[in-house]
């Protein structure tokens, strides 16, 4: 089971046209089999492609070329057996917490009544078994997240698909839901694509992480995670990959910085270092 | 309240004016004399005020229901087709210039004195100002939504009722009351020219015999109309709607 593919990318191409510009090359040639129930993190600096990638795999954007399978079937707009998950929540404030985790139920004509039992026992999962009745606006960032991940995930999908989930959130409220999303997936088998710019997230979270580079986006380099789950972000193995990755992302961002700034960068290179006593991960 | 209504009875029992350009509001100048409250009530028990009421305010719904109508389908088309918008969008924000009265002499000549005439120019008011905040409306929905839904499968009508719609609601509401208070300040600039009944007609007919207390008395009535609608049904609407969307809290 473990070893089936479920989600094959090769040589996928995404140029974007600008008005009067050279298109800009989004994604170049970017190949990449994913596993079933696999966690596979894509991190990198913001350019580098990983989020037009994950919504290509969402199917709410359209690769220029390559090829795109996922259980051996070209993928045709975005589907309900893919759910994203975004940075924002993106709640339906008109709707009560329930209802919007129902949506999605609703929608695949699943009978009201156990729509209603299936969004209430995810809500539980999620512990927000109490609000199912409050309205978006009252809830935290967190708490919001938190529905979002239970309305993707109480429609099944086979794969869950999530664009920085939890970059807007603060630090704490990010571990919590570290471990909440490590032992869901641990439960549940999902296949997950998590895109990130926080290495410690991919680091504690992932099975494999894609580390991407800018101009043209695409993969740098592929970073397996060995260590034993659950996962705790002071274990060496984890540390000892982190730095490793930082090297090869600080190459990268020297880069882009030099292109950016120019001769003005000089100055600035101290700026990316691990702090060893910050217990938050070190973003990008 | 009590110190206007003081100043308007003075203004009248010292004669500033003559008494058939200024009546007395409550107190009669000469025992048994005309005043605005009592046209106004004796009005409304002969039916005459509450008839022509009734006409303006019937003329006000069919106009403004067909309006909402026309409005949101064509805010819809704006939004979805850029051809649309680049075309009829222009045109119905410069039509939107033009104050709807100017429609009259127009609508006359196409549909004759009366109801028609009157029921045309509250369509045309109300529907391009909904025209226009309802298209404004749709193009603000959060992209967002329309990615979370759409991740979800769903598409086309299913997406238009639960997402698309529902999201601009607030504005709508907004929308709707600004285009309620065009429509009937249309309806009674309509009948006021157009003739056919109603309280422009019969404010017509009062300035005509120079009944200055008939004319204030429907002052009255479009007044508390106006403000009644206003305060008691839109207002309403709008604040559960921002409550329940979280705009706006009120406690």
């Amino acid at each position: 089971m473990m070893a089936e593919e479920h989600i094959i990318l090769q040589n996928v191409h995404k140029e974007f046209q600008r008005k009067d510009h050279a298109p800009t090359i989004a994604l170049d040639d970017v190949s990449l089999t994913i596993k079933k129930g696999e966690f596979v993190s894509l991190l990198g600096p913001s350019g580098c492609g990983k989020s037009t990638l994950l919504n290509i795999v969402a199917g709410l954007e359209k690769e220029t070329s390559g090829s795109l399978l996922v259980n051996d079937k070209p993928i045709k707009g975005p589907g309900n057996d893919r759910i994203v998950v975004f940075q924002e929540s993106g709640l339906f404030p008109w709707m009560s917490v329930l209802d919007n985790v129902m949506y999605g139920l609703l929608l695949k004509k699943v009978p009201k009544e156990e729509a209603k039992a299936r969004a209430m026992d995810w809500l539980q999962k999620v512990h927000l078994g109490k609000f199912a009745q409050a309205m978006p606006h009252e809830l935290s960032g967190g708490m919001k997240q938190r529905v979002a991940i239970a309305r993707a995930l109480v429609t099944d999908p086979e794969i869950l698909l999530m664009d920085e989930p939890f970059a807007a959130l603060d630090e704490q409220t990010r571990m919590v839901l570290h471990k909440e999303l490590d032992k869901l997936w641990r439960e549940t088998g999902k296949t997950i694509i998590f895109v990130t710019h926080n290495i410690r997230e991919a680091v504690v979270l992932s099975d494999r992480i894609v580390l991407m580079k800018t101009r043209p986006g695409g993969i740098k380099n592929i970073f397996p995670v060995q260590a034993a789950r659950p996962r705790n972000s002071s274990d060496s193995i984890l540390i000892h990959l982190e730095n490793r990755i930082l090297t090869e992302l600080e190459q990268e961002m020297e880069k882009v910085l030099k292109e950016e700034l120019g001769s003005d960068y000089a100055l600035k290179t101290d700026h990316l270092r691990v702090d060893p006593n910050n217990n938050m991960g070190s973003d990008i | 309240m009590l110190i206007l209504i003081t100043i308007w009875e003075a203004i009248s029992k010292f004669e500033v004016f003559p008494a058939f350009m200024w009546p007395p509001l409550i107190i009669p100048n000469d025992p048994g004399g005309v005043t605005v409250i009592k046209t106004l009530v004796e009005g409304i028990i002969s039916g005459q005020l509450l008839e022509a009421t009734g006409a303006s305010l019937i003329r006000l719904f069919i106009g403004f229901i067909v309006a909402v109508i026309i409005g949101l389908v064509l805010g819809f088309l704006i939004y979805k087709y850029k051809i649309v918008d680049d075309t009829l969008g222009f045109f119905v924000t410069s039509l939107q210039a033009i104050p709807n009265i100017v429609w009259m002499p127009l609508a006359i000549l196409w549909f004759g004195l009366g109801v028609g005439s009157v029921i045309f120019i509250v369509i045309l008011g109300a529907a391009l100002s909904i025209t226009i905040t309802s298209s404004t409306a749709f193009k603000s929905v959060p992209p967002l939504l329309i990615r979370v839904a759409s991740t979800m499968g769903s598409s086309g009508f299913h997406l238009f009722r639960t997402v698309i719609f529902k999201s601009t609601i607030p504005q709508q509401i907004a929308g709707l009351r600004l285009a309620w208070a065009l429509a009937w300040r249309a309806v009674l600039a309509g009948e006021l020219l157009g003739g056919s009944g109603g309280l422009g007609t019969l404010l017509d007919l009062g300035r005509s015999i120079q009944a200055m207390d008939l004319i204030f008395s429907i002052m009255i009535i479009i007044g508390v109309i106006g403000s009644f609608i206003d305060n008691f049904i839109f207002v309403r609407i709008e604040r559960f709607v921002l409550r329940k969307w979280g705009i706006q809290t009120t406690h």
